[in-house]
Parts: structure tokens; sequence; C-alpha cells
């Protein structure tokens, strides 16, 4: 078929008419309703509730490797992620799938070191997992609205809507997005799975989802649970009574990139002093 | 008219036929045997004992024909809108919106339950995909 400027003009502008039509029928009704509203249900009467959760991490808090191996052991057990290895023992990078890990200094503020800087703080291990960002640009770029923002501030996976196209993974600046290349199943130790939360499948991504699921059962997040005392907090930093409002006000804490204005609410203390 | 290599053609059409129809003579007279649920875990026997009736969610008829959509909007219920109580239309009770803490609670005999239907259906559901199924004991099939 041929088509001279004027025909293909028109047919663009019919086209456009027609698409701006549909733009504003679906921005005038809601595209999703739940199929269940209450009082058919109801949360959790035990949850715990917020207006924004936040976590406050103390890394002078941990003082061995083991300390944060446990942390992010218990993570992984409790929402069975899988622990992909190489023949040799160590992680497999192709496959590997994590909610909460550690990067050295330069990766973790990267911009904020220096050449004289003290060794111990280069050095050390940060532990690091998915910001919860305010303006999260993942849940921007999701074509599915799988990942989506609580009303709480958690930055929430829905692995039922995920079609794993990675948008999110391109567009997390901390990296805590990973993809399951292969069927998670394979690297999950039968007998340390718990068998109260699902795995995942092949071709979604998951990350941390600050313990969503236990804070519904009126729980702290597993890694909370898992730090030594008082190295990692969480709570309603909209509240001014809660331990992470009071220590973000009393002393001076870092977050990851806030240059970028994802507005993350993990929050780190680096230097020492008691605060629990 | 005359049909040229008529002998083979018509023995080809005879091969050709009874390969076609074979599935269907080859179940004629079989009676599919039907799905039989087993609602008899320990679970549900305590329920039984405790309220002093089997009962589910809902009422049996509307688990049998909506239980997919019933899983649908719990699934989006939990995780999208933080939920995690479900009230009953048929006995007012609360139930934990949950497959593998719920459902499969009583009904931890997925093969002797879920699958029944599902494989005579042929349908395959891959909530189990990421779902973890409960352990079973392999049962003596009769």
């Amino acid at each position: 078929m041929s088509m001279d400027r004027r025909q293909f003009l028109k047919i663009a502008g019919i086209s456009s008419i027609l698409g701006f039509g549909a733009s504003v029928a679906s921005a005038t009704h809601t595209i999703w309703e739940p199929g269940l509203k209450p009082p058919q249900v109801e949360p959790n009467p035990d949850g715990l509730i917020a207006k924004r959760w936040a976590m406050v991490v103390d890394m002078s808090k941990f003082k061995t490797d083991e300390d944060i191996k446990k942390v992010t052991t218990a993570c992984h057990q409790t929402h069975n992620v899988p622990d992909f290895r190489n023949p040799d023992g160590t992680v497999d990078k192709k496959f590997e799938v994590k909610w909460i890990w550690e990067e050295p200094y330069e990766r973790t503020f990267p911009g904020s070191e220096n050449k004289f800087m003290s060794e111990h703080i280069k050095d050390m291990p940060f532990i690091v997992l998915c910001n919860h960002c305010d303006n999260p640009p993942c849940v921007r770029v999701c074509p599915t609205q799988a990942t989506f923002k609580l009303p709480n501030g958690i930055t929430m996976q829905d692995e039922h809507r995920c079609i794993g196209c990675r948008f999110c993974m391109a567009a997390c600046p901390y990296g805590s997005r990973s993809f399951n290349w292969t069927d998670p199943r394979k690297a999950i130790n039968p007998a340390t799975e718990n068998k109260a939360y699902p795995t995942r499948t092949k071709g979604v991504v998951e990350k941390c989802t600050f313990c969503t699921e236990r804070l519904q059962f009126g729980k702290l997040p597993a890694c909370v649970e898992a730090a030594p005392k008082g190295a990692m907090f969480f709570g309603d930093i909209e509240d001014p009574n809660s331990e992470v409002r009071k220590i973000v006000t009393s002393q001076l804490t870092i977050r990851r990139k806030p240059e970028l204005g994802t507005g993350p609410a993990v929050y780190y203390v680096i230097g020492g002093s008691d605060h629990a | 008219m005359k049909l040229y290599d008529g002998g083979k053609i018509l023995i080809g059409l005879m091969v050709f036929v009874g390969i076609a129809t074979f599935p269907f003579y080859y179940n004629i007279g079989k009676v599919d045997s039907k799905p039989e649920l087993k609602t008899d875990t320990p679970a549900i026997q305590a329920w039984e004992k405790q309220y002093g009736k089997k009962e589910c969610v809902e009422s049996k008829e509307y688990m049998r024909s909506e239980h997919m959509q019933l899983l649908n909007n719990w699934r989006d219920s939990v995780v999208r809108d933080m939920n995690r109580q479900y009230v009953s239309m048929t006995s007012g009770k609360k139930f934990n919106m949950s497959l593998q803490n719920g459902c499969l609670e009583c009904h931890s005999n997925k093969k002797q339950f879920c699958d029944q239907c599902h494989n005579y259906m042929a349908v395959k559901p891959y909530c189990f995909d990421c779902h973890i199924q409960p352990m079973e004991k392999e049962e003596n099939k009769s």
C-alpha cells in the first residue's frame, strides 16, 4: 500500500486522537478494583502499623564478619532466597539473588570517600538492602505495577504480576533487585527452607520487602531480630517517640545516594556512641 | 470414471481413518474415573471435632466453583491492600488469607485434594511454582 504524506498525517492524527481518548478513559476509570473490600477482609489485629517505616543501621555495632553473616543468613533463610554457588564454593555471581548483603564503603556511599579517610572505615563491610525510597525509580518504571508503594512507605513487590522485564533493576540506583535467571528452588536447601513463605519462580525480580509479612503478624524484620544488640533499629520515622526517629534526630546519620532524590528510608550511623 | 491405483488409495484411506479414529475406539466403554477428594486430614478431623462439622472458608458448592476467583482476590488483598483476614460469608468466621499457611494447613493432602480435580480437568495452575506444597507421605495407591 502506498501512502502520501497527507494520508499518513491524517491517519496519525486520528490515531493520536483515539489514543488520547483512551488515556482520558483510563484516567477517569480506576484500572484496578479490589475484588474484596472491608468488611469482608481486614488487616491482622496484631499487625504493626506505621505511617512511614524506616530503618537505622549502626555499623559500629557489627564487630565481626559473623555478626553480618548472621543478619544476612537470617533474612535469606526466612525468605527462601536461593544461594547459588560455584563448584569451588564461591558465590555464583551470574545467578546470585540478594535481599541484604555487604558492600565496601566506596560502593555504599560513593563520592564521599577521600584519600585520607580512616582505613578502618574504608575497609569495613556495610550492610545494604532495599532503601524503600520515598520516590522509588523502580516503581516509576514498572510497566505492570508489580512493584508499588504501600501506604506505610514500603516498596512492595507483587511476584504474581512481575513479567520479568527487569526495568526496575536498571532503574534502581542501589542494585537492590535480583532476577531469577533459573529456578531458585535448585539453590534452596530443603532443610532450612521456610515452609511458611513462598519461593520465587524463574523469570521474576525480587528484593527486600522490609518483612511486610512479619510486620503484619506483629514481628520485627528478621534482620533486625538477628542483629547484635543496638545495631539495627526499625520503626515509624513519622512517630517522634520511635527509636529510629530519636536516633535520626539526635545524631548524624547518612543515607545512600540522597543526591538522587529517591529519599531512602535506611539511615546509617557510622560513629560509635551508644543509643540503645 | 476410473480410479488409478484405486486399491492402494483405498487401503491408504482405510489406514488413515483407522489411525485418526483410534482414540475414539480405544476409549470406548472406558468410564473416566471421577476425581475423588479426600477431606480427612488430621487438621480437618480436629476441626470437625471442635465445631461438629466439616466446613471450609465458604460453602462446598461455592468453593468448588469459585475457589480460583477467591484465591485471586485473596492474593491481591494480601499483597496490595495489606489485609490478612477473611470474614466468611457463610459462617462469619475469620480466616487467615494464605495458601501455604491457610488452605494447605487443612488440606495438607495436595495430591488427594488439589491434584485430583486439576488432573481430571487437565488444568495446571502455577500456584506451586512458588508456593511450597506440604510434604506428603507417599500413600499406598490402591
